[in-house]
């Protein structure tokens, strides 16, 4: 029943706005894929112009095999699930689910049989007869899912469908979802701006960018492997630390980088010989620094804040150049704000961007 | 701590009393003097004696009072349901943000700002025979005028028209905000669930906008049961009083005839027809309501 969905050369502009810029991807049928950046970057508009919600400049949109980038909504054979629910407030849980089938015309025994297997697996069949303003924000999104799942559609659309529950409910939901998905083998879209949901839920994550996407790839390849400072510094939490690079110097197992005056990184990145330092950035996540005793190499960081997670510390420093690095410590960390730490950096982890962001990374798996 | 509790609550009462004073005064007080009026028999120039509910079985009694009823029960029958269905329909057909519609929501709405006296010279000047629009609309396509403000039947009718035109404006712009209350996804919804526009208009768009249905109802039974101007001034209850409204025979009654008893009574019999009708109309839709849910 799922299909897989092509977009192929989309734009869009609003008069001399231009919201999308030749946007080219392709989903596999069965494909989780999630659409993440910040606010205005274009990803909502995209999901709405697959529903149809939305028209497009130019290209054009494939399911199946099929161009349906000139269908009215309805006809495109997918379900999407709104922000806001967006249940007609006036119906039944049980009305709301058959609304969608009984415009087209399907059986009422077909209706009542699809409908109880959705309130079933969404275990919402104690509701059916309840209308939305009796239900809670997470009984609300279910139906809303159910609505969905109730039409069959070839592919499943969820615009930030997360974003109105509570941060424990969200966690949940979140999880359902991921098995919702390997129940129905469906085709599903997610738009999110959270890069929890992204990286929990994709099979690809999809990065968009200033009406661009940015990357395309799995989550570890997004987190590990960013192809560009833009991505780096947003996915990930805390973000990854970006040092300026004042010298490079080629070495065999790859450059070592001066940052400003607080001292040199071994990396184990090697650079292209066009490489250009100017505005270059040394990018380092947390989890790949560890605090060492002042013996062995590393960077003295001077600690600002310490935040405390149970299993592991972050620590927010400064340079001795004033440049900020956030380093991790084990759960038990005795670091207290004030000190001076020496933080040694793992040579394969870290990311050098050149001055237009693109990003360099070690050829070693971490 | 009970003590100044009880105390503060005094206080706070003295904050609503600025407008109970306005209440009793102009809202309280003169019901309750027209229902005293409506008990005596009343001269403008004599004093006052009770005489029980004499004065209702006048009134009741009266055959030119049933036909006042009748013509009454008649226009607010035919005027509200085509306020409130050309009002609805006009704010569908409006409820868009292109400046055309902007300018049509204002011209739709312009009648409603004047006065009574101006509504009834304008259809006047329409419906009066040999001069009015209609006269020569009919003489240009050769057909027999019609008097339409001296025929029995055309009168009550022309008075209908004119005050649906003069009337219109505020059931549309209630309707409108109604209408841009429904939040946009609803519709966005309804559009991936296949819904043809009927299925929108009658499964989405009317039960979101119920209550103002309702609300607009209730508000043009109220002032379609008071009636009076229009008819006054386009064809003064006339011909043979088949355009009469209640409200112009309590005028009749208690100002040309001077008989302020019976018109303080025709006056608590217009005020329970349209206190029972407003309730009807909100108990038959507060039933619904329950049956509904």
């Amino acid at each position: 029943m799922s299909a897989s969905i092509s977009i192929k050369n989309i734009t869009k502009r609003y008069d001399s706005v231009t919201v999308l810029d030749d946007i080219n991807l392709h989903i596999e049928d069965g494909e989780f894929v999630v659409f993440l950046g910040p606010s205005g970057c274009g990803k909502s508009t995209l999901l709405r112009m697959i529903a149809g919600l939305e028209s497009i400049t130019e290209g054009s949109i494939e399911i199946g095999d099929k161009r349906i980038d000139t269908l009215p909504p309805g006809q495109r054979g997918v379900a999407m699930v709104f922000q806001s629910y967006a249940l007609y407030p006036h119906m039944t849980t049980r009305q709301n689910m058959a609304f969608g089938l009984e415009n087209v015309k399907v059986a009422q025994d077909e209706i009542d049989r699809r409908v109880n297997d959705a309130a079933k697996i969404l275990e919402i069949d104690h509701l059916l007869d309840r209308k939305p303003g009796r239900l809670s924000g997470g009984q609300r999104q279910r139906v809303a899912i159910g609505r969905a799942i109730v039409k069959e559609p070839k592919a499943f659309l969820f615009d930030e469908p997360l974003s109105n529950l509570d941060a424990a409910l969200r966690g949940r939901t979140r999880l359902e979802l991921a098995q919702l998905h390997q129940r129905l083998g469906s085709t599903m879209i997610f738009v999110t701006h959270d890069q929890v949901e992204a990286m929990t839920l994709a099979d690809r994550i999809v990065i968009m960018h200033n009406q661009k996407i940015e990357q395309i790839g799995t989550p570890m390849e997004i987190y590990q492997h960013p192809v560009s400072r833009f991505v780096a510094e947003f996915v990930g939490s805390p973000p990854m630390s970006m040092l300026p690079i004042n010298n490079i110097q080629q070495t065999a197992n790859g450059v070592t980088v001066e940052v400003s005056r607080a001292g040199s990184i071994a990396t184990a990145i090697t650079l292209p010989p066009e490489f250009n330092a100017k505005d270059a950035v040394i990018g380092i996540r947390a989890e790949d620094t560890a605090v060492v005793s002042s013996e062995e190499d590393g960077l003295d960081l001077t600690i600002k804040v310490v935040e405390r997670l149970g299993d592991r510390t972050l620590l927010y420093g400064t340079l001795i150049d004033g440049t900020d690095l956030i380093a991790e410590d084990s759960g038990r960390s005795k670091v207290k704000a004030g000190e001076t730490v020496r933080v040694s950096i793992s040579p394969h982890a870290a990311h050098i961007f050149d001055g237009d962001g693109l990003a360099h990374h070690s050829q070693m798996e971490v | 701590m009970a003590e100044s509790y009880r105390r503060s609550r005094w206080t706070n009462g003295l904050f609503v009393v600025p407008y109970l004073s306005v209440f009793l005064t102009l809202l309280v007080f003169p019901l309750g003097w027209g229902i005293w009026l409506s008990l005596n028999k009343v001269d403008l120039f004599g004093g006052e004696r009770f005489i029980g509910l004499k004065n209702y079985a006048r009134v009741l009694s009266d055959p030119i009072f049933g036909q006042a009823v009748k013509n009454t029960l008649i226009f607010v029958g035919v005027s509200v349901p085509t306020l409130v269905i050309l009002g609805l329909f006009l704010a569908l057909a409006l409820n868009k943000t292109t400046k055309g519609s902007s300018f049509l929501r204002g011209l739709f709405f312009a009648s409603s700002i004047l006065s009574v006296t101006i509504v009834t010279l304008i259809w006047r000047i329409v419906f009066i025979p040999n001069d009015g629009l209609m006269a020569l609309i009919f003489n240009y396509f050769g057909w027999q005028p019609i008097g339409f403000l001296s025929t029995t039947g055309w009168s009550l009718f022309s008075v209908g028209v004119a005050t649906v035109w003069w009337c219109i404006g505020l059931p549309m712009m209630l309707f409108l905000a109604a209408l841009q209350q429904i939040p946009k996804d609803l519709y966005e919804a309804a559009a991936l669930d296949n819904a043809s526009r009927w299925r929108v208009l009658t499964r989405i768009t009317l039960p979101s906008i119920k209550s103002t249905i309702m609300l607009v109802a209730i508000i043009q039974v109220v002032m379609q049961f008071q009636l009076f101007g229009q008819a006054q001034l386009m064809t003064n209850g006339g011909p043979a009083g088949s355009s009469r409204p209640i409200v112009m025979y309590i005028y009749e009654i208690g100002f040309l005839r001077w008989d302020i008893g019976m018109g303080a009574a025709a006056s608590q019999i217009l005020f329970l027809i349209i206190l029972c009708a407003a309730m009807l109309q909100y108990w038959v839709s507060t039933r619904k309501e329950e049956t509904d849910a």
